[in-house]
């Protein structure tokens, strides 16, 4: 680590990796060596710095000018301009209609954000232990271990009223004080890193963007709960994530960090990755020590909880990816800092990833307590261009979808469960209104019945089931009656199931239900989808006083199913009609309209040539 | 201080479950993966009960008796729900009770029956039928398969020959033998566990076939002929044309707990054979004739003796089996020993 004059921070987060930023670095570096300036400028490679959806993304410091969209043909007046000349390039900032965003703290997308779990996320370089120490790396479990006793450690997590981020909102320190207390010659620790929701990206930008911040989280987590063997349990998805955790075990290694009589306080830790196959129930916690042992993944009946029977039957801490990356954070500041912030009962920052109809989508972390209005439309910048906003989904296939009348609820566990949502892992989806919610259910059931491992029947059976209703649904197939069987079982299922996905897979349908019940009515009644989006309940039309009969939705009707003349106008033949859509989006006029409701089918023609007798 | 259930009072004993104390005292509560050789699963959730005090629906069958809890097991909360997962199984599964060999003696139908389900209400695709006939005995219709995990348990940890196992997850869960081998292709020895634990029509014995409905046999409490273990077992026998149907182990017999081998389970052909010898022979003139024990031990007698004399002790031998017991082993090579007096005993297990 040398002092240079400039410090290029390129965020090699996974979204900025396949957006290019590799490519960026390499040219960088050849531009740089160009103009003679590799002595000068110093090129970082960083974790994620949130705002995914402009990248790759570039922070150069000491300005803190940051760049967006960064392109490799970008590269070379980059160089030129603002590392040889000093002048930023303004066309690769961020802009509003009226603003341009210079620096960093200018944006709105950082300004609600308080950063702890991610505070080193962006700023530097993960494979690098001495960057980690320079921002105070390892100094928290330095004082755990010489200044404190575990039961101090523990005292500190439970005043700070941390709970699991994983989903599950236990306590803490709870968690601790109970494999603490479980006496035992060997105990463990596990980070739980099989993160699975579909469009969260929480823990993996974590693992990858600040490897030792989570490790020395679960390193304190041993020292208090009296473990000395730590699994880091990541999905194989994760190939960055698992290589730059091993690279932090090595180097910390290195730094006797890890081993034996840790900065000589007697306290002993090792600990190694193991490799999830991508199910999604191995997140949860009994599944994902059975899966460890190299069982089959599937979770069995609490209790013995793994407080008290775990890995190999030991007493075993399991935390999210997320809450060890608070701890460090909480030893440092103090347990009154972090409770400062929240609500009463849900206390400090999450980290959610922000994904759909929504301007900036990315990771965000935010205190909890934020209203969701705040986070959507503050943090998220609002819906993305001309559309508007309808519903939004938190917590993943396990958690509910909200509406417009929500936008005022502060984020905190409690609220969001009274509301039929959940925290979850924090993923968050924000639904425009030309989505169909009856649709989206039947896409998070199907996420869940796929990933269900089949070990109890609600789940196994219950699920399949669920999802043939709303398969018939969505296909003009519904029968009256369907709603309140739907509300049955899966009230029944989230009674009754083994695991926390079987008891929280129906809560996309249940919430959809409670919130838009009139679309299923509308699907099941009249036959008709309101947003089109279910092909069976809608069909494309063209208007007759619109078409100007250029023939060119003829010409790509891959189906042969328009036919018209110049005069006439054009028409579709609704029973071929395989609504691809193709013919809306070639009509220079827009005559071609979708029409909620399936369209009256007429005959079927025996043969494309009798459509031009 | 004793348990409740349905506000009547029962003693309990330590460590034992909620479903352990009703069925112990003829309290029935649907339960499909719970048997008590395997243990607890909480795999069905069919065996869920009310207890007060406590939030929500529990699994008996895993839930630890205390002193004091008072526990509803048919609640209209209860059976709703049991209904739905009763329900649920039937509808996913081909379970035709009419043709099926377990009619009368399956616990999927006795939970049915219990919860008043007349016929399955789901609009689940009906289950492909999937049958393998590929081993000597056992015969395998994994669409009337319930995922209890029964098979796979008492094949893994009863008699420890882990061929049985789930493969796939989810909806399309199934049992698999090896690494989805046919039954006949695997590792399997036969024995059988599998069919004596199969709750439903799923695993069953293949010769029982079409050979008579489990009411119309009769039941015989034996023990197996084959060793010296003495497994007990019941053979289920058609009176009318003497046959035995087939062989179950007896589940409260300590010697076994219902494990049997696949001699003791399936190799009772022997009995009604043809060619079985049912009396003693006694060969004259080359040939055999029928004779009766009376005639034969004095006759067998004289003759040791004649050749004791002539010859001397060491040209007897004695050759026994393995099918008696021990104890008639032991008195055997006693008599070889002290009134024969010659070593030459030995037994057929060390051919």
């Amino acid at each position: 680590m040398s002092l240079k004059r400039t410090d290029v921070l390129l965020c090699c987060g996974s979204g900025c990796v396949s957006a290019g930023s590799l490519k960026i670095k390499s040219k960088l570096i050849e531009v740089i060596e160009q103009h003679g300036l590799s002595s000068e400028i110093n090129i970082i490679e960083t974790g994620c710095m949130g705002p995914c959806d402009y990248g790759p993304v570039m922070l150069v410091y000491p300005e803190g000018i940051f760049y967006k969209k960064v392109q490799v043909k970008d590269v070379e007046e980059l160089v030129e301009e603002h590392f040889l000349k000093g002048r930023p390039v303004k066309r690769l900032m961020l802009k509003s209609e009226d603003t341009i965003f210079q620096t960093k703290k200018d944006i709105p997308f950082y300004k609600n954000q308080v950063k702890v779990a991610l505070e080193n996320c962006g700023y530097i370089d993960p494979e690098k232990i001495d960057e980690y120490i320079a921002m105070g790396g390892y100094e928290a479990l330095g004082r755990a271990v010489t200044e404190m006793n575990p039961e101090e450690v523990i005292d500190i997590i439970k005043k700070s009223g941390l709970r699991g981020r994983g989903g599950g909102g236990f306590p803490t320190g709870l968690k601790w004080e109970n494999v603490k207390n479980s006496e035992s010659d060997q105990k463990y620790v596990i980070c739980n890193g099989d993160e699975g929701d579909p469009g969260a990206f929480m823990d993996r930008s974590l693992l990858e963007g600040d490897p030792h911040k989570i490790l020395e989280g679960m390193m304190i987590a041993a020292y208090a709960t009296g473990a000395n063997y730590g699994f880091f349990y990541i999905r194989a998805e994760y190939p960055l994530a698992i290589k730059r955790i091993k690279n932090a075990l090595s180097q910390a290694k290195e730094y006797g960090l890890l081993g034996n009589d840790i900065l000589g306080s007697g306290f002993s830790f090792d600990a190694e990755v193991r490799t999830g196959a991508g199910a999604f129930v191995c997140g949860e916690e009994t599944a994902l020590i059975a899966s460890i042992k190299g069982e089959r993944g599937q979770p069995v009946s609490k209790p013995p909880y793994p407080s008290e029977s775990g890995v190999y039957q030991k007493p075993t801490l399991v935390n999210n990816v997320e809450t060890l990356g608070n701890i460090a954070t909480i030893i440092n500041k103090g347990a009154d800092w972090f409770a400062s912030m929240g609500t009463a009962t849900s206390k400090g920052t999450k980290v959610f990833a922000l994904t759909g109809d929504v301007k900036n989508t990315g990771l965000v972390e935010v205190p909890m307590g934020i209203t969701l209005h705040d986070l959507i439309f503050e943090v998220g910048g609002g819906m993305v261009a001309g559309k508007k906003f309808k519903a939004v989904q938190l917590g993943g296939p396990s958690g509910g979808c909200l509406t417009a009348d929500h936008l005022d609820t502060a984020i905190d566990y409690e609220s969001l469960r009274e509301k039929g949502a959940m925290m979850g892992s924090g993923g968050v989806i924000v639904m425009a209104d030309n989505n169909c919610m009856v649709n989206i259910a039947k896409f998070f059931l199907e996420f869940s019945l796929d990933e269900s491992c089949g070990k109890c029947t609600p789940c196994r059976v219950g699920l399949k089931e669920m999802y043939t209703i709303l398969e018939n649904i969505t296909a003009g197939k519904g029968r009256s009656g369907d709603i309140e069987k739907l509300e049955n079982l899966g009230k029944t299922i989230s009674g009754t199931s083994l695991c926390g996905l079987g008891q929280a897979a129906p809560n996309p349908v249940l919430s959809t239900i409670r919130y838009f019940r009139q679309e299923y009515e509308s699907h099941i009644e009249a036959k008709s989808c309101p947003t089109c989006v279910c092909l069976d309940l809608m069909h494309f039309d063209i208007d007759k006083d619109k078409c100007i009969g250029c023939s060119l939705c003829a010409q790509k009707c891959p189906v042969n199913c328009i036919s018209g003349s110049r005069e006439e106008k054009y028409t579709i033949h609704q029973a071929d009609c395989i609504k691809c859509g193709n013919c809306q989006e070639v009509c220079p006029v827009n005559a071609v309209d979708k029409i909620s409701g399936a369209a009256e089918k007429e005959e079927k023609l025996n043969s494309v040539a009798e459509l031009y007798q | 201080m004793p348990i409740f259930i349905n506000g009547r009072e029962f003693e309990l004993k330590p460590g034992e479950t909620v479903l352990e104390v009703a069925l112990r005292n003829d309290i029935y509560i649907p339960h499909l993966c719970f048997h008590p050789k395997t243990g607890k699963a909480g795999k069905c959730r069919a065996c869920i009960v009310e207890v007060e005090g406590r939030r929500g629906l529990l699994t008996s069958c895993n839930l630890v008796a205390e002193e004091g809890m008072k526990v509803v097991t048919d609640s209209k909360q209860v059976k709703d729900a049991q209904k739905i997962i009763v329900d649920l199984i039937l509808s996913s599964g081909h379970h035709d009770c009419l043709s099926c060999e377990q009619n009368g003696n399956c616990e999927l139908q006795d939970a049915a029956y219990y919860l008043g389900i007349e016929r399955p209400s789901f609009d689940l695709a009906p289950a492909e039928i999937e049958t393998d006939n590929s081993s000597e005995f056992i015969f395998v219709d994994r669409s009337k398969c319930i995922s209890c995990g029964r098979c796979v348990e008492g094949c893994t940890r009863t008699v420890v020959n882990e061929v049985l196992n789930f493969a796939n997850r989810g909806f399309e869960t199934r049992i698999s033998f090896d690494n989805e081998l046919p039954m006949g292709e695997s590792t399997c020895v036969q024995c059988g566990e599998c069919v004596q634990l199969c709750p439903v029509g799923a695993i069953i014995d293949s010769r029982m076939i079409g050979r008579g409905r489990t009411w119309e046999l009769e039941k015989v409490e034996t023990v197996c002929p084959y060793c010296g273990v003495g497994c007990k077992l019941e053979m289920h026998v058609d009176r009318q044309k003497n046959e035995i149907i087939r062989v179950t182990g007896v589940e409260d017999s300590p010697t076994n707990e219902g494990m049997l081998c696949v001699k003791g389970r399936y190799g009772f052909d022997f009995v009604s054979s043809q060619d079985r010898i049912t009396t003693p022979l006694i060969k004259e003139n080359g040939k055999f004739r029928a004779a009766d024990w009376a005639e034969v031990i004095p006759y067998v007698g004289k003759k040791l003796k004649a050749i004791k004399k002539e010859f001397g002790s060491d040209a007897i031998a004695g050759l026994t089996s393995a099918k008696v017991t021990n104890e008639e082993n032991f008195a055997f090579q006693k008599f070889m020993r002290s009134e024969i007096g010659t070593n030459n005993v030995d037994h057929c297990a060390r051919l």
